[in-house]
């Protein structure tokens, strides 16, 4: 059996576009609804990555933008986990990309101008290609929570932002990691936006203590979940299945 | 209680945020870290077709242009075959059809070169008219929105288009449809997007 169309994705789950105290969704989220439309092949097929698009150093962000010898100052940090589909089948060679802020919570970006200084040791982006087994990892540092003008007194929790492909374009997600233990987890507006209690907590990375380098590094874990696919098409052969 | 299913839940979807260009488009953002940022060329030097460029603006729903949006486009080359394993047939040497954009800061204006996709089969042996897949995601975004860019010299192929027919509203269909201008020689079609009002694009749940 080849595989077929993925799953339909469960909105009720994501965030909807409408979520009234995340303010700037207000005015850019569409007031239709949207349109469905079964896979076919522009939607099953997706763009794939190799290692010559990527360096092995780009998964380190404590070194990837630092000087000769000198390493991002924070709490060092090892982001590991799995991507995986909803069948519980790992996605090997899919594109990972993160960014963040610092341990200060401060951007590298010209946009941002929050009081707390840049690090000259980091960059703040990272990108890598799972394995065979779907299975990827970063170094970074972690990062520090920061304010935003949401509120008056809004402030995002620590978060790491991960993009992924999979294999089609209807798996593409981009969705923020969060860490274990945060108290502003509960009062983020861009959290909460997700209406269901246990897919928030999918967002949130355990320590992972065996995963941790003694005296050097302390790992979190997180799995990506991408939708999954039919084993069988029941009804018409899509084109190139 | 009953049993449960085998599923894993998909990951949820979160907003992409003001800063997505520090981890997908770095120079932009302002610095320089990768030795090669991804996204930059669909076609490649190689690929068979007409060369045409694609631009526009996103639209918020003040009718203001949203200046820190993020685009993805995914396309067939001009045989209609995507880059892809499942997809059946060859593409030119260089050809990804892929390609990321963002936005000008000052202006909300993007673009991309390319060349025109062909034809693509879709479902029921059914032919989709050429058309680019676009993938939108930016600050007060929750989960990127899907839609599709159609060509207004294809109307034979746009009137039998499976995807543009299921639009029930003929009136909405028009936002699918990007208008061909040629400026200075080149060809040029323009793809204004609105997120919401009046003129709101279609988006897909794919």
């Amino acid at each position: 059996m080849k595989p077929g169309e993925f799953y339909q994705r469960d909105r009720s789950m994501h965030p909807p576009a409408y979520t009234k105290d995340y303010k700037t969704s207000v005015a850019r989220s569409p007031n239709y609804a949207l349109i469905s439309l079964q896979n076919s092949a522009s939607e099953i097929t997706g763009p794939t990555f190799g290692h010559n698009d990527i360096d092995p150093m780009d998964k380190d962000l404590i070194h990837n933008y630092a000087s000769n010898g000198a390493c991002a100052i924070g709490e060092r940090i090892i982001v590991h986990g799995r991507v995986l589909d909803e069948n519980g089948n790992p996605v090997p060679k899919t594109l990972v990309e993160i960014w963040q802020a610092n341990a200060g919570g401060r951007y590298r970006h010209k946009k941002d101008t929050y009081l707390a200084p840049i690090d000259p040791n980091f960059g703040g982006c990272g990108r890598t290609l799972t394995d065979e087994n779907g299975y990827y990892y970063f170094r970074t540092v972690k990062p520090g929570a920061y304010p935003w003008r949401n509120w008056v007194n809004n402030w995002r929790p620590a978060h790491i932002h991960l993009s992924v492909f999979g294999t089609a374009f209807a798996q593409r997600l981009i969705t923020q990691m969060y860490f274990e233990g945060d108290p502003l987890i509960k009062t983020c507006p861009i959290l909460n936006s997700i209406p269901d209690a246990d897919a928030v907590e999918q967002l949130i990375a355990l320590v992972d203590m065996n995963a941790t380098i003694p005296l050097d590094s302390i790992a979190y874990k997180f799995d990506i979940i991408l939708r999954g696919r039919r084993s069988t098409l029941f009804e018409n052969r899509l084109e190139g299945n | 209680m009953a049993q449960e299913l085998p599923y894993l839940r998909e990951t949820a979807s979160q907003t992409a945020g003001p800063y997505v260009h520090i981890g997908l488009a770095p120079g932009a953002a302002g610095f320089d870290i990768y030795e090669k940022e991804l996204g930059w060329d669909i076609a490649g030097p190689n690929a068979k077709g007409e060369r045409i460029r694609v631009e526009g603006l996103v639209i918020d729903g003040i009718g203001s242009p949203v200046k820190d949006v993020m685009l993805e486009a995914w396309q067939a080359n001009s045989a209609g075959v995507y880059a892809h394993p499942e997809h059946a047939g060859e593409v030119e040497e260089g050809f990804r059809g892929w390609g990321r954009v963002i936005t000008d800061f000052d202006t909300g204006e993007w673009g991309f070169d390319t060349i025109k996709p062909g034809a693509v089969m879709g479902r029921d042996g059914r032919m989709m008219a050429p058309h680019i897949n676009l993938w939108i995601v930016a600050r007060g975004i929750n989960i990127g929105l899907n839609t599709r860019l159609y060509f207004s010299d294809e109307e034979t192929a746009n009137a039998s288009d499976p995807v543009i027919n299921i639009v029930e509203w003929e009136k909405r269909r028009q936002t699918l449809i990007a208008k061909r201008q040629v400026r200075d020689g080149q060809i040029v079609y323009r793809f204004d997007i609105c997120l919401q009002g009046d003129n709101e694009t279609v988006f897909f749940d794919i």
